[in-house]
């Protein structure tokens, strides 16, 4: 069953008053709200919610990527346009990496208490404290999301590429990753595919 | 060279066999082929099954999986090859010893399947290494296997040892090896070998223009 977070969140403010942990709201019928905390206060969030609310299972570490919002489709083009050309001063709310954790307590029969905890942009400031010294799960999982997100643990043991290859560089999961253009000819191109296969086989005869 | 088989009717009920050397070579290559043990993705499940009692790929004389590339001269590439997995399944196959055969089994295998249009998997193992029977299906179920090997025996049989048309590991300029690619920044390199993986350039044009 989920648990109750905010009861959770009273507890964890009566233990940690500097922390910053906000409590994000889930309106849909899954009612699974997140608590939102910042990364410097992650060690301190975590090791509290294990040892003395205990959460001793991290089932799940995964990652999400949120784009610089000039990147995004959706958005209005700001109303000064001499800056709207430049993608390197982008509107104020910059792009960030989500990491996304879900805690279960097998003691209280609790769980998924979602924990997020964003970076704050997407090239510098990637740094999030590593949880693998209170849930040893943690390890491969963090591996994962530094390998495909670009997401850097801070005091992880070994933190390394773990599904793609060494020489690998970039981060495949990102929102903007260009995979390699290697082509390969389909028998039914249409739309996209049909202008790649153009490019990549340009009609010699005519039909 | 063809055997009368006027001359054969008439010394067999003496007892008398009369073939070709090379009939009696394929004859015995494509009777006993022995695979190599691995799998790389779902499709080996149902490689295992072919395997197992209920389809039991032993009657055709293919049951002894080799755990080792010098040991086997069946390739059943049996599932997702990844870009990471690619070099090392290329040079699985460097080391197997002449004559060797490579199965493609599966939409994976074959072309990337479900996962073409990804970063991270290898679209077809025929970009390295040559294969000789594909088996499509996501997963092939195992008659599919058996009727894939099957079309691999009658292929062995018909084989040429000799002549013009004789197969690769017959030729004494045919190639053994092919390139291990490297792990490039964002892909393989080379992405394909160009010598053996030259695909349909036909872009067949909409009706409408």
């Amino acid at each position: 069953m989920n648990p109750d977070v905010d009861t959770i969140l009273t507890r964890l403010r009566g233990a940690l008053p500097d922390a910053t942990v906000e409590l994000r709201a889930n309106p849909g019928p899954a009612e699974q709200h997140s608590l939102l905390v910042a990364p410097a206060d992650l060690p301190g969030v975590c090791r509290f919610l294990h040892d003395e609310l205990r959460f001793d299972y991290l089932s799940n570490v995964t990652g999400i990527d949120w784009p610089d919002p000039v990147l995004a489709d959706k958005v209005a083009v700001p109303e000064d346009d001499e800056d709207s050309g430049d993608p390197g001063k982008a509107t104020e709310p910059q792009g960030f990496l989500e990491v996304v954790y879900h805690l279960y307590s097998h003691p209280d029969r609790v769980g998924p208490l979602v924990l997020r905890v964003r970076t704050g942009d997407r090239t510098d400031r990637v740094e999030i404290p590593s949880v693998v010294s209170i849930w040893r799960s943690a390890e491969f999982q963090e591996r994962e999301i530094y390998d495909l997100f670009g997401v850097r643990f801070t005091g992880h043991p070994d933190l390394r590429r773990i599904l793609m290859w060494d020489e690998f560089v970039d981060h495949p999961m990102r929102k903007d990753y260009v995979a390699p253009d290697d082509f390969e000819y389909e028998p039914t191109p249409h739309a996209e595919v049909l202008e790649r296969a153009r490019t990549h086989y340009p009609a010699t005869e005519k039909d | 060279m063809a055997i009368d088989p006027k001359l054969a009717g008439e010394l067999k009920p003496a007892g008398i066999h009369v073939t070709s050397f090379e009939s009696l070579i394929n004859w015995g290559r494509s009777s006993s082929l022995w695979p190599m043990q691995f799998g790389l993705a779902c499709c080996a499940i149902e490689m295992i099954a072919a395997t197992m009692a209920k389809y039991d790929m032993a009657r055709f004389g293919a049951e002894v999986f080799r755990p080792s590339p010098r040991q086997a001269d069946l390739m059943l590439v049996a599932g997702t090859v990844t870009k990471k997995m690619a070099p090392l399944v290329v040079r699985l196959y460097n080391q197997m010893a002449e004559p060797k055969y490579v199965i493609a089994m599966g939409a994976c295998a074959i072309s990337g399947g479900p996962f073409k249009q990804g970063y991270n998997v290898l679209k077809g193992i025929d970009r390295y290494i040559p294969v000789d029977i594909v088996i499509p299906g996501c997963p092939p179920r195992p008659e599919a296997l058996l009727d894939g090997l099957l079309a691999l025996r009658k292929k062995i049989a018909g084989e040429k040892l000799i002549g013009d048309h004789r197969v690769r590991h017959a030729d004494p300029k045919g190639t053994a090896e092919f390139p291990v690619p490297e792990y490039g920044a964002h892909d393989l390199q080379p992405a394909a070998n160009r010598e053996i993986w030259n695909p349909d350039p036909v872009v067949h044009e909409e009706a409408a223009d």
